[in-house]
């Protein structure tokens, strides 16, 4: 502001001077005022009100502008002014009413079109019903038109159009407009169910046909429903329509108009596109019109891309499309399938079992590009996919142990990557009661790998997790030998709160993982003592001390096992009185042998050692007596007999010498006679 | 005796070592552990049956021919321990330490009653605690089921002792004493060359001269035929015998629990 130095003049000139300085300031300051007060919170003070309306042809109008929503609309950056161009300059309040806004001081492209166009040619004719910008888009509340809660969403493009085209609708009534019922039609027409029923937003709607800054009628050649327009519209969703089109024109058409080619629209009627069933996997045939040739190989790589279409019909995906797999596939007029560019993702309708996958062991290697972990299709195949209870299947219970063993047989690769301690797995399991009762015998409910492992869930068994960890083990062989569950459960070996911290057995800590046997086969009866006495060292040692324990060692399976007198999976501490050993059980537990048993039998020390001076004094005493006894007799007579042995060497020799003197003196007097065996005569006693 | 003893022995021993490899061998030979226990059992009654019949024996024909019960028992033939056997073994060792001649053994040589009672002594503490192991529902209704586990002790180590020292003493004092190796056969033919007998027990000669009735006691010898039969059972009773010792006492000293 320049501030005019008047102070030196004279008074008059100085007093009219400042005056006008006053005035300049004060016009210069309401012009540079006025600029400012133009910003956005001006204008909302006044209609950020909720009441503040007017009335307009008879109707109330709302004037009130939702400071929140304009913030989040799409123009929220911008300053009212920007649109509502004709306030600049003015005060405030503004006279009533404003200019409408012109969208096309920034979107001039659409405005063009739009002026071109019915509703553009309508506005310029003042012609009331005509739609404007805001009629369709909203004013304050724009959103972004990929935001489903955008007034012209697709979802909602219908319900735009409709509120002038909808049958009644005065538009509908007082203009020219050459189809009815459009929006009853549209919402039964194919297009109309897959947008408003299935949510189907790629679906056409109005705006995908008629273009929406750029509605012409059909007369008009350049709009897009013009009889020669429409194909190239239709086909910007149904790309190939021209080489898969089915129904062939039955021929109605040609007799009537024969040199006309039809247009979509002849047989397909706008707004009421007929519904069609198609054949479930119609389209299939055209994949298969190049795939089921034999040489159809691979670009990138040259691997084979045949599909046998036999295969395919019998697996159980034959009536699965080849694009509800194959998903990646976009409408495209060259070839669709080159348009493919990710892996079949079977998590598409297997969700489930996907996700389980992907926790599983097979699955984190698969996620770590390892080559060597299976993937869905390495086990269920591809195109031949059959089901687990088809016996042709790779899935199907008795080729599993063939399809594991694939990668976990000793020496393949995932044997050869294993570091756990269990070997052999699938010769021990062919040879163990499973495999046998499996593919011996055909019994197809027999446990085999997924029934243990886990069909997708594979993991080690130091995993907390995995079916096979050993908290989790009771549960998975529970799953069939149910009622062995349930005893052991309430047997001593099952994890109870505070009763040990000792390590408990579980089911294959005495059955072992793979090489389960029939339990009443000799092989199983021997090995499991020594499965009880990997705990049970002590007790173990001195029941091989007694009679039962001996003999067993010889291969008799026939006498008293561990098991047999303190029971499998149900065994109890002696205090408990269900235990087989109580005191009340215990006499029938040794008649089970021992038909004439009684308490006293029951007094049989099982587990006495001469070894345990404490604990079995008598035994230990005894022991030591006889052995005392051996050792003292040996001695004597030892010494006896190691003293003898000089003086009887003596009289051999001295015999051998009379013998063969007397020998030849008797030859010398008797005849010859047969020579006895011992000399003439020999003493009865 | 002898058979019945030797198959005792070895079905024995591989219950009481079934824990060493050889025993596995031994209880297969024998058909089977089951097997091996039927013929345990099935020999110690043909023991008890001998047993009985020496008894039986004792009763009606020695007591004859001795002439009576006192004279079996007190006379100078008698098997029971007297004076005499006390001045042989002190004779004994003086004689194998050089300092006395050999004693002038009678009848029956202290080592010799001293196996018989062995027997005897034998008969009892076995047979009783392997009838006890035979039936222990029979015998624990008056006896604690703990007397079998003691039972079980003696038995074995008393089997022990007698196989062990029937198979090295009792083998040394009639087979291997080198005046009389390989073997003694007078266990089998009940009769011994006149020169060997007149030398072992010179007391016993004397008191036949003497008396007069040497001549009623010669006998014939065996055909050579029957004397190489006997052999024959005698040395392959005897390397069973051997056998036996040696894996007792590999399995004492090395396999032991």
């Amino acid at each position: 502001m320049i501030m005019l130095s008047l102070m030196d003049r004279d008074a008059t000139a100085g007093r009219r001077n400042r005056r006008a300085g006053w005035a300049a300031t004060v016009v210069l300051g309401l012009f540079a005022g006025g600029a400012f007060a133009r910003s956005n919170s001006d204008c909302l003070d006044c209609h950020s009100d909720k009441s503040l309306s007017t009335k307009r042809g008879g109707r109330t109008v709302s004037l009130f502008v939702d400071k929140a929503v304009f913030e989040k609309s799409v123009h929220g950056a911008a300053d009212c002014i920007a649109c509502h161009a004709d306030l600049a300059g003015k005060h405030l309040p503004h006279d009533a009413p404003l200019a409408k806004a012109q969208c096309g001081s920034c979107h001039d492209a659409e405005q063009k079109l739009y002026a071109e166009c019915l509703h553009g040619k309508a506005v310029a004719r003042g012609d009331g019903l005509a739609p404007l910008c805001q009629d369709c888009h909203g004013a304050h509340d724009i959103l972004p038109v990929k935001n489903p809660r955008s007034a012209v969403a697709p979802l909602r493009v219908p319900f735009v159009c409709g509120r002038c085209h909808k049958e009644g609708a005065p538009v509908q009534l007082q203009r020219e407009i050459h189809q009815d019922r459009i929006l009853e039609n549209y919402s039964e027409s194919i297009h109309g169910l897959g947008l408003l029923q299935k949510g189907l937003i790629v679906s056409a709607t109005c705006a995908s046909c008629h273009t929406p800054h750029r509605i012409l009628p059909h007369t008009d050649p350049r709009s897009t429903i013009a009889r020669r327009n429409i194909a190239a519209t239709c086909a910007r969703c149904h790309a190939q329509i021209e080489e898969v089109h089915r129904k062939v024109i039955k021929g109605e058409l040609w007799e009537k108009e024969a040199s006309v080619l039809p247009a979509c629209v002849d047989c397909h009627q706008p707004h009421k596109i007929r519904k069609v069933f198609y054949d479930q996997g119609m389209a299939d045939a055209d994949c298969l019109g190049c795939h089921e040739k034999p040489n159809v190989v691979a670009s990138k790589d040259g691997r084979s891309l045949t599909v046998n279409p036999a295969e395919l019909a019998q697996s159980r995906h034959a009536k699965t499309a080849c694009s509800q797999c194959h998903s990646g596939v976009r409408p495209s007029p060259a070839r669709p399938c080159a348009t493919i560019t990710t892996k079949v993702d079977c998590a598409a309708c297997h969700a489930g079992v996907v996700e389980e996958y992907q926790g599983s062991t097979h699955g984190v290697l698969a996620a770590r590009q390892d080559a060597n972990a299976p993937t869905c299709r390495i086990c269920h195949g591809t195109h031949g996919t059959l089901g687990k209870l088809n016996s042709q299947s790779p899935t199907f219970p008795i080729n599993i142990p063939t399809l594991c063993a694939r990668c976990h047989r000793e020496g393949e690769k995932a044997a050869v990557a294993y570091i756990g301690n269990q070997h052999d797995i699938t010769t021990k399991y062919t040879e163990s009661i499973h495999g046998k009762g499996l593919l011996q015998s055909g019994l197809v409910v027999t446990a085999q790998c997924t029934d243990c492992h886990s069909a997708h869930r594979e993991l080690p068994g130091n995993d907390l997790s995995s079916t096979v960890n050993p908290q989790n083990i009771g549960t998975t062989c529970g799953r069939c030998h149910h009622g062995i569950e349930e005893q052991f459960a309430r047997s001593v070996h099952a994890k109870k709160a505070g009763a040990t911290d000792k390590p408990l057995p579980v089911c294959n800590d005495c059955h072992s993982a793979h090489t389960i046997r029939r339990t009443d086969a000799d092989g199983f009866k021997l090995t499991i003592m020594d499965q009880c006495g990997r705990c049970h060292t002590d007790i173990a040692k001195t029941y091989f001390d007694t009679y039962h324990g001996k003999v067993s060692q010889l291969g008799y399976t026939k006498t008293a096992k561990c098991y047999d007198c303190h029971g499998a999976h149900d065994i109890l501490p002696v205090s408990d009185a269900r235990s087989h050993l109580s005191r009340g059980n215990v006499v029938a537990t040794c008649r089970k042998c021992h038909a004439g048993a009684t308490r006293r039998f029951a007094g049989y020390l099982t587990h006495a050692t001469h070894h345990d001076a404490k604990k079995y004094p008598f035994l230990f005493w005894t022991f030591w007596g006889m052995t005392g006894l051996i050792i003292g007799t040996f001695f004597i007579s030892g010494v006896h007999t190691a003293l003898w042995l000089p003086r009887a060497l003596k009289m051999r020799r001295e015999r051998k010498k009379t013998k063969a003197a007397s020998a030849g003196d008797r030859r010398e007097e008797s005849a010859a006679g047969p020579e006895t065996g011992e000399e003439g005569k020999t003493d009865h006693e | 005796m002898i058979l019945s003893f030797i198959s005792l022995a070895s079905t024995g021993m591989t219950l009481k070592f079934s824990y060493t490899s050889w025993a596995h061998g031994l209880s297969r030979a024998f058909g089977g552990f089951e097997s091996a226990g039927n013929i345990h059992r099935f020999a110690a009654t043909v023991m008890f049956g001998i047993f009985f019949a020496h008894l039986f024996d004792l009763a009606f024909h020695k007591r004859r021919e001795l002439g009576g019960i006192k004279a079996l028992l007190f006379g100078p033939d008698t098997m029971l321990p007297r004076k005499k056997d006390l001045q042989d073994i002190k004779a004994s060792f003086k004689w194998f330490l050089g300092k006395g001649p050999r004693p002038q053994f009678g009848r029956w040589t202290y080592w010799e009653k001293f196996d018989y009672f062995a027997v005897f002594w034998g008969m009892f503490v076995i047979g009783s605690t392997g009838l006890m192991l035979w039936f222990p529902e029979f015998f624990t209704r008056f006896l604690p089921g703990s007397l079998i586990n003691v039972a079980t002790i003696i038995h074995s180590d008393e089997a022990l002792l007698a196989t062990g020292f029937i198979f090295t003493v009792h083998f040394f004092n009639t087979h291997l004493r080198p005046e009389k190796f390989p073997m003694d056969l007078v266990i089998f033919t009940g009769s011994m060359p006149v020169d060997e007998f007149r030398e072992d027990k010179p007391a016993e000669y004397e008191k036949l001269v003497a008396s007069g009735e040497l001549e009623n006691y010669l006998v014939e010898p065996y055909q050579p035929i029957v004397v190489r039969t006997i052999r024959i059972f005698a040395w392959s009773a005897l390397a069973i015998g051997s056998f036996m010792v040696i894996w007792i006492v590999y399995a004492m000293l090395f396999a032991y629990r």
